[in-house]
């Protein structure tokens, strides 16, 4: 396979995964913010630009940091590069240049999410957004679909793999911003507020079924906490990622002979993960143990780039 | 120009009726209601949009993806007259060939004076630096798309010789799969013969014409100037269904004249190069040295025989307008008999005779650029204004070399789904021609583009114009109705499950094989 292809391939995954969670958090903070008689939804939409890192810019612009214009800047704003819009043009532009590398049915998915935001210039408040949000999630799980249905060679491997280093990122990005807003150091925790903000970080990557699967309890931030960071089971944990990642580089080092740096870093990162617990985790720090593994998952990206000469 | 008095593919001269062979076709057409066609050709269109069958438009904002409008109503060809064309263009190309093998290496034709030697070794697109190369197995213009005229039942006459990098073969597959999914009574009523076996045809002419040496499987690429290029779709369609890599300059490099491709294994040596990059940017060392979509050293590996190029560099001095006129010689030097498809008369500007009647006939001729292509730099004048004429007329006088002019001729019709019902439309037809280790072979089928604008005669898709499917038919009309036209339901049926299986079941590493 090209270096080229891989890489784009590689970034499509990215880009796809990325407009899946600015959808998923845009439509988490429509939930939080319609609680906003409750002090929870204070700040829900300030806090969505804090997880998207697009708080500074987003001030830059000078707008009024109004629900209708945040969401507007996260959902088509092409000056945020992780607005959905800026997402699904990268991917697509990315799609393009390898058609021959994607199913007919992958490219499909792409070109219809980026069909349909194309002519949009504005939301119309709540319901638009969601109806919008809805479509896109669709599209992402047919895209996710059709990846699936893909060879499975080096094509769909390095999709799924962009789509792992960025999963591994956002989730930490989502949890840190959370966790640190909501639990400073020693404060009780279990009231309504905590309640309201973990439901929404449980929308957001869609697992408030699994925590009630997994622990049988009602919400306890520790456990969500845990689930996030160490459960295997919940597929947009850091774990999982991690997994996921040294998984599909060892699939495609099988199939190139080529192993190097990045499957280093990959697997060093799995082992630390093997030995976590919550408590230690907790004990050390949440916001440093989070800003340490989204350093590391930016070190195992560029590993990659540079054992398959994406540049 | 007016559409009474010209012949009607499928309704003949000035008749309401269809000619008795598309009788079915008449019905059909009568039988449909507009609404039904409309809602097929929009359904059709959307597919083109989600598939992302787009073109640009030169001088429009790069972000401005067009889809090429589709006709529903599709045009026919009987097998009589298929084989007619096809003799004719195996003729054809065989002689541009020839002609190309010949300027590049003897000069015979240039010196037993068929042919004025300025028009050749003057010519921007022959390149000198390639004289005496004769790339492997002697063929030049692998893929040629000769476009075609139609002024009556048997009156075929060609247009234009495209033998650089024609385009438009990814027209003639898609809209074949839209009509089978959209209007499948057609297939049920006409026996049509199968267009997707091209890119198998391609695919073994590339391996047929690999540098001797490059052992049972040469590696083929397809190399794109990159998706921004207006063809780009068609570009990536063909590596899609060949199976094999779409690169682009910067996948390749050129070490001691052998060329190699980036890939995430390390370099694979690259053996034939299908490429969709004109001749002035192919290689910054040779050629234009501001192109960055080139491959430095490309030339250099070509001229060591290391890869073929398909098409050849240098093969536009057999299409260039100048060397069109005289067409009708070089076939008869080279065959020996008669061009069995004519040229259109036409008139070398350059030539103070040819020019003086121009001048004077300048309402009633089409004058083209000798060097110009797309619908650019064309003057028709039974529709042009007063101003666009003499703005003509000045540009001759000044530079009459760089004109050639033509009469306006009466271009057959097709009937045409406009916004006022079917009416008669203007069309012309550019099938795709192979050549490589193993002949000359034409798929049943190709591009009919059709002009939109009632009256209008340009039906270059950068002016507005449109494709319909081009149907060619295996047996006598009159069994179309019997259990032959069945059985060629079943062949077009599994055709589109088999085009759809080839998606599926491409092998993606084509760097691996």
């Amino acid at each position: 396979m090209l270096s080229r292809t891989a890489a784009s391939l590689y970034w499509v995954g990215r880009y796809v995964e990325r407009a899946e969670f600015t959808a998923r958090l845009i439509e988490a903070t429509i939930r939080l913010d319609s609680l906003s008689p409750r002090p929870a939804g204070e700040g829900a939409w300030e806090s969505a630009l804090l997880v998207t890192a697009a708080n500074h810019a987003f001030t830059l612009s000078g707008e009024e940091r109004s629900p209708a214009n945040v969401s507007r800047y996260l959902t088509l704003d092409h000056r945020n590069p992780s607005s959905i819009r800026a997402c699904l043009d990268a991917a697509r532009g990315n799609a393009r240049a390898v058609r021959t590398a994607l199913s007919r049915e992958a490219w499909e998915a792409i070109n219809r999410a980026w069909l349909g935001l194309r002519d949009r210039s504005f939301v119309s408040g709540g319901p638009g957004t969601l109806t919008l949000v809805e479509t896109l999630k669709a599209e992402a799980r047919g895209f996710e679909g059709a990846v699936h249905r893909m060879l499975r060679n080096e094509g769909s491997w390095f999709l799924m793999l962009g789509a792992a280093i960025e999963r591994a990122d956002n989730t930490a990005r989502l949890i840190d911003v959370k966790y640190h807003l909501l639990l400073p150091e020693g404060e009780m925790v279990g009231g309504v507020i905590d309640r309201d903000q973990w439901t929404t970080i449980l929308h957001t990557v869609s697992a408030v079924n699994a925590y009630r699967l997994l622990y049988r309890d009602g919400l306890r931030p520790a456990q969500v906490a845990e689930m996030l960071i160490l459960r295997r089971e919940l597929p947009r944990s850091l774990a999982a990622s991690t997994d996921e990642v040294v998984n599909l580089l060892n699939l495609i080092g099988k199939r190139t002979g080529r192993q190097g740096e990045a499957d280093r870093l990959a697997r060093q990162r799995q082992n630390a993960m093997n030995r976590a617990t919550i408590r230690n985790v907790i004990a050390g720090g949440m916001h440093e143990y989070l800003s340490a593994f989204i350093i590391e998952n930016g070190r195992i990206d560029q590993a990659i780039s540079q054992q398959f000469r994406f540049a | 120009m007016d559409t009474e008095g010209t012949f009607d593919e499928i309704r003949g001269h000035g008749t309401d009726a269809a000619r008795p062979e598309f009788a079915a076709l008449g019905e059909w057409i009568a039988e449909t209601p507009a609404s039904e066609l409309e809602r097929r050709q929009k359904a059709a269109e959307a597919a083109f949009r989600q598939l992302g069958i787009t073109f640009a438009v030169y001088g429009e904002e790069e972000a401005s993806e067009r889809i090429i409008p589709f006709d529903i109503v599709p045009r026919i060809f009987t097998a009589p007259e298929w084989d007619r064309l096809s003799e004719g263009l195996v003729q054809r190309v065989e002689a541009i060939n020839a002609f190309l093998a010949d300027v590049y290496g003897a000069r015979k034709i240039i010196a037993d004076g068929v042919v004025p030697p300025e028009l050749v070794l003057n010519n921007p697109q022959f390149q000198p630096a390639l004289a005496g190369t004769q790339p492997p197995h002697g063929i030049f213009a692998h893929i040629c798309g000769i476009d075609l005229v139609r002024t009556g039942p048997d009156e075929f006459f060609v247009l234009e010789d495209n033998a650089r990098t024609p385009s438009g073969v990814s027209y003639m597959l898609e809209n074949r799969e839209a009509m089978l999914r959209l209007c499948p009574e057609l297939f049920e009523m006409f026996p049509v013969r199968p267009v997707d076996v091209y890119p198998d045809l391609l695919h073994e002419t590339l391996q047929s014409v690999a540098p001797r040496g490059s052992g049972l499987n040469p590696v083929c690429v397809v190399l794109t100037p990159g998706h921004f290029n207006s063809a780009f779709y068609e570009h990536s369609f063909l590596a899609d269904q060949m199976g094999v890599e779409l690169v682009e300059a910067a996948d390749l490099h050129v070490d001691d004249d052998i060329v190699w491709m980036r890939t995430i294994e390390g370099p694979v040596r690259v053996d034939v190069i299908y490429r969709r990059i004109d001749d002035d940017y192919i290689d910054p060392l040779v050629f234009n040295p501001e192109s960055v979509l080139g491959v430095p050293g490309l030339i250099a590996a070509y001229m060591a025989g290391n890869v073929t190029l398909v098409n050849a560099p240098g093969t536009g001095v057999a299409d260039d307008k100048a060397i069109y006129s005289y067409m009708p010689e070089i076939v008869r030097y080279y065959s020996g008999s008669e061009a069995k498809l004519p040229n259109v008369e036409t008139y070398r500007c350059r030539e103070p005779q040819a020019l003086r009647y121009t001048l004077d006939n300048l309402e009633k001729l089409v004058v083209k650029l000798v060097d110009g292509s797309g619908g650019y730099g064309m003057l028709v004048g039974p529709t042009a204004s007063k101003a666009e004429i003499e703005a003509f007329r000045a540009a001759l006088i000044a530079e009459p070399h760089r004109y050639i002019a033509q009469p306006t001729l009466a271009l057959s019709t097709v009937p045409t789904l406009t916004e006022s019902g079917v009416a008669p439309r203007h069309v012309d037809f550019r099938p795709f021609i192979l050549s490589g280790g193993n002949g000359v072979q034409i798929v049943p089928g190709g591009l009919t583009r059709v002009a939109l604008r009632e009256g209008s005669l340009v039906v270059n898709s950068s002016q507005g114009g449109g494709t319909k499917d081009s149907m060619i038919l295996t047996g006598p009309p009159s069994q179309s109705m019997g259990p032959g036209g069945l059985r060629q339901t079943m062949g077009g049926m599994s055709q589109s499950l088999g085009a759809g299986m080839s998606q599926t079941m491409r092998p993606l590493g084509g760097g691996l094989r």
